[in-house]
């Protein structure tokens, strides 16, 4: 009765191997290494990188155990930390133009276990170092700011149909067109309501005349909201790319949020800095008629604001957007040809291209403003003269105070605007040191805990406390293996929920084991005590199973973070736990016991 | 054969159903005097705040890091020590002012300043409303499941085992969140986790009497409910203290080993598995008792037909 047919003793023999060779790869660890990206994703690597790369590093005598492409990117192994930041640095100054150079770390485990995608656990960022943000995208200001655009628009096709208006106001997301006749007003809501399909228009009488009323429908609000999100999530990337960090996680969380994770960010200062600026740039025209006393106590007159410049004290600017970082396709740091003073390149796109010529061909002699909007703040980075018409797109600004503070006005415009502003309402930073040293807790608590409860039953059941113990073992096996296959993050609440489905784990041989000794207690023989024991068990290591698994799955399903990495672990260990206890020990004990047809004692 | 618990006679465990009652009433109310008069410690998990982790090359000058943080203008900085001389713990309650999220950078530069020996090795900044979701979610984790667990026990068993089950583990709950409040012991997401997975734990503590009580009553035809139910104590006791002391094996570990990260987490799971093994045998068992459970929940009609045939 205690036998298994042979293909369960090849499918346990089987699983084990597997698994045992997916857990292979955590115990080579890790080695460190740099990883070249490209700065912008058209460009390529190639061989002929990776020729370059090789001579850089041999010039300045930087030695390396390995280089290998993967997908669109170069990693060097380096043999210690020391010569891994070396390397960074001879990169960072031979092909950093082009190319971001980043820190990494990347498995030592041998080729032939990578190839067969036996990868070491996904070490979450409290083990690893690094930080995690979830933003928050404003979308009121999202709305409020196509509410700006439609006012704009809704000028300029009023006016390609000659409808005359009065002023067109706005509050909150409602734009207000005011007409004096209602007439005008239907050939408004005529020629409006044709063009923005998306937009409900509410006519009103007024005692002073007739208004219309646009805002978004509700649908197109969504779509609004999503876009808005959408393109900081693609900004965010962008600017995330130019850190220099390698897989980085940025991903939408709910309707409104976005969380970023970056693992081994060593300046998380500077990280911030650049995540959190919501930068955005706007060329108005300077407004000349303004009182320059007025403009210095800070009144502005109608239809401009007060800005403060860079250059020195207060300055009124148009309301009236000439043109947005919308239309920047590239920004890069320079310096002025004739003064050497710092200075950014912007490229403008085609319509860009377009409206900056116009303006400047009617406005030659006038200022110009270019304006850096963060956090609702505009400031005017400089404010030039227009010399003459400007074509082709190409524009220079100067007034930046160094070179470092172009380049990072560069990186900003380059890394493109947000569609609406953003703020960090988490932060979960964990220093490299700390990360190190978390992983070295948790292993201690497990491997404590494992010998002294293996010990302990090793005793007291004797040859099936033996059992129990290499079934233990065994299921420690399946669930790192399973973890490093799923590549599920690993956390330090994580590792706890493995100790914790260990200790656990044992209770399924524990009934087991208890059911045997109680059988033989009564009478049974040794080979039918097994049987039964088994057998019997089983139902009650189900049903105890399965409330601890409603548990792991709520937590699942309603944690965030930590407590995720706690749930999958503690779910999955339950489940491995269930087939190693009863199928893996149970075999052994066939194996051993099964058969000795006149079984006279077992150990237990 | 190694036998901690050699009881070949049954222990009249519902014959001392009034002394453990008052025991659990005590406890229970204690609990909740603690948590009504003190509440809990909540972390900045639920709170919202920023608490920064800083680590100095030799012992940390406490009084300097109050005085150079006063400078930045910061409000209710507290500063403590942490598991060493060395580490340095920086608290800081939500400001009304949008960025927040640069607190830590502001502190970090001033500390930096003051001390460049200094390193930095865990931020956690959860904005007020960030805390108040956790919160909630938290609550409705706990209410899931323990609604779940209880649906799967009238199941798999029948009501009144699934509110005997149910009212023994929320008794725990509570006495574990009574402890925390008492103590003042910090409770964070991951001791909120901690105390979910010593609810499904627990409960299979009932989970495992409640089936050999199943089981005794289709067995033991002679004998009454109240014997039955001590049977089924007894004879499962034994796995009921190795178990749970393998699991805490587990959890000591966790508890010397953990750090500071795991020790809040170790100790509610110490004190969910104490009061695991008392309310499964002292407080579900009697309740079900209470509840008035009888044979008949058990066997089934269909049964008694084919007898009556014989």
């Amino acid at each position: 009765m205690n036998r298994f047919p042979l293909w369960k003793y090849v499918l346990i023999g089987f699983t084990l191997v597997v698994s045992f060779l997916y857990t292979l790869p955590n115990f080579f660890g890790e080695v460190p290494a740099v990883q070249l990206l490209p700065l912008r994703a058209a460009e390529k690597v190639d061989t002929a990188l990776l020729g370059q790369v090789e001579s850089a590093l041999k010039t300045a005598n930087v030695a390396y155990s390995g280089m290998e492409m993967t997908g669109n990117s170069i990693k060097v192994r380096l043999a210690s930390t020391d010569l891994q930041i070396k390397a960074k640095d001879v990169l960072q100054t031979s092909l950093g133009e082009r190319y971001s150079v980043a820190l990494n770390l990347v498995s030592a485990s041998p080729s032939w276990l990578t190839s067969i995608h036996a990868l070491p656990m996904y070490l979450g960022l409290d083990l690893r170092g690094g930080v995690h943000f979830l933003l928050e995208v404003d979308m009121k200001a999202a709305l409020e700011k196509s509410a700006i655009r439609y006012q704009n628009d809704f000028r300029t096709e009023l006016r390609s149909d000659k409808i005359r208006y009065g002023r067109i106001s706005r509050e909150g997301k409602v734009v207000t067109v005011h007409f004096s006749t209602r007439d005008q007003r239907d050939a408004g809501i005529n020629k409006l309501g044709n063009v923005f399909s998306e937009l409900a228009f509410v006519p009103e009488d007024q005692a002073d005349g007739f208004t219309l009323a646009a805002r978004l429908k509700p649908e197109a609000e969504i779509r609004v909201q999503e876009f808005a999100l959408q393109q900081n999530i693609t900004t965010l990337r962008n600017r995330v790319n130019e850190l220099g960090v390698t897989e980085p996680v940025i991903q939408q969380q709910g309707a409104s949020r976005i969380v970023v994770q970056l693992a081994g960010v060593q300046d998380t200062a500077k990280a911030k800095d650049i995540l959190g600026r919501t930068a955005t740039l706007e060329i108005r025209m300077v407004d000349e008629q303004a009182d320059p006393l007025a403009v210095s106590q800070g009144q502005a007159p109608f239809g401009a604001e007060i800005v403060v410049s860079r250059e020195g004290g207060n300055i009124a600017v148009k309301k009236d957007v000439v043109l947005t970082g919308d239309s920047i396709t590239d920004a890069s740091p320079g310096f002025d040809n004739s003064s050497g003073q710092a200075a950014v390149h912007i490229n403008l796109d085609g319509k860009g291209a377009r409206i900056f010529k116009d303006v400047t061909r009617e406005n030659v002699g006038k200022r110009m403003a270019i304006l850096l909007i963060e956090k609702g703040r505009a400031e005017s980075i400089t404010s030039p003269v227009i010399r003459e018409e400007i074509g082709g797109g190409r524009v220079q600004i100067t007034g930046m105070d160094s070179t470092q503070e172009a380049a990072d006005v560069a990186l900003l415009l380059r890394a493109g605007a947000l569609a609406a502003p953003m703020q960090i309402i988490e932060e979960r930073t964990v220093g490299p040191s700390m990360g190190a040293e978390n992983i070295d807790k948790g292993f201690h608590s497990n491997i404590w805990g494992f010998f002294a409860v293996v010990t302990f039953i090793t005793i007291y059941y004797r040859m099936f406390g033996l059992f129990s113990s290499i079934a233990l073992a065994a299921n420690g096996f399946f669930l790192i293996a399973l973890l490093s296959m799923l590549q599920a993050t690993l956390t330090l609440p994580g590792m706890a929920a493995i100790a914790l489905t260990l200790g656990m784990a044992i209770d399924a041989n524990v009934l087991i084991n208890e059911r045997i000794r109680e059988e033989l207690r009564n009478g049974a023989t040794p080979q039918a005590a097994i049987s039964a024991g088994y057998e019997r068990a089983w139902g009650t290591i189900l049903d105890a199973n399965i409330t601890t698994l409603i548990a792991g799955i709520s937590l699942f399903w309603l944690g965030s973070g930590p407590v995720r990495g706690f749930a999958v672990v503690l779910c999955l260990g339950i489940l491995t736990s269930m087939f190693s206890a009863v199928t893996v020990s149970r075999a052994m004990a066939n194996l051993t016991y099964g058969r000795q047809a006149r079984l006279t004692k077992v150990s237990i | 054969m190694l036998e901690l618990f050699p009881f070949r006679k049954t222990i009249p465990f519902m014959s001392w159903g009034k002394a453990t009652t008052a025991i659990s009433l005590i406890t229970f109310l204690f609990s909740v005097w603690a948590l009504w008069d003190r509440g809990l410690n909540l972390g900045v998990d639920f709170t919202g705040g920023t608490v920064i982790e800083v680590s100095y090359d030799q012992a940390a000058d406490l009084a300097a890091i109050r005085s150079t943080l006063e400078k930045t203008g910061l409000p209710e900085v507290a500063v403590l020590n942490f598991g060493t001389s060395r580490d340095v713990l920086i608290r800081l309650p939500v400001k009304g002012s949008d960025n927040a999220a640069q607190t830590s950078n502001i502190v970090m530069a001033a500390l930096t300043a003051a001390n460049p020996g200094v390193e930095l090795k865990k931020v956690d900044f959860v904005g007020p409303q960030v805390g108040k979701e956790l919160y909630d979610s938290g609550a409705l984790a706990l209410l899931v499941v323990a609604f779940g667990i209880m649906a799967y026990l009238a199941v798999r068993f029948e009501w009144r085992f699934a509110v005997a089950g149910m009212l023994a583990n929320m008794h725990d709950i509570v006495i574990i969140l009574g402890v925390f409040a008492f103590f003042q012991w910090e409770f964070t997401l991951t001791v909120l986790a901690g105390v979910l997975a010593v609810l499904g734990y627990s409960v299979n503590e009932s989970v495992v009497i409640f089936d050999r009580i199943r089981e005794n009553i289709r067995k033991m035809r002679g004998s009454t409910i109240p014997h039955i139910i001590d049977d089924a104590i007894t004879t499962t006791m034994s796995r009921t203290i190795i178990t749970h002391g393998s699991t805490q094996i587990m959890v000591l570990s966790m508890l010397f080993f953990g750090g500071e990260a795991l020790h809040n987490f170790a100790l509610a799971l110490t004190i969910g598995i104490m009061f695991g093994i008392y309310s499964s045998v002292l407080v579900a068992s009697p309740l079900l008792l209470m509840f008035g459970i009888k044979r008949e929940h058990f066997i089934k009609p269909v049964e008694k037909k084919e007898e009556a045939v014989v």
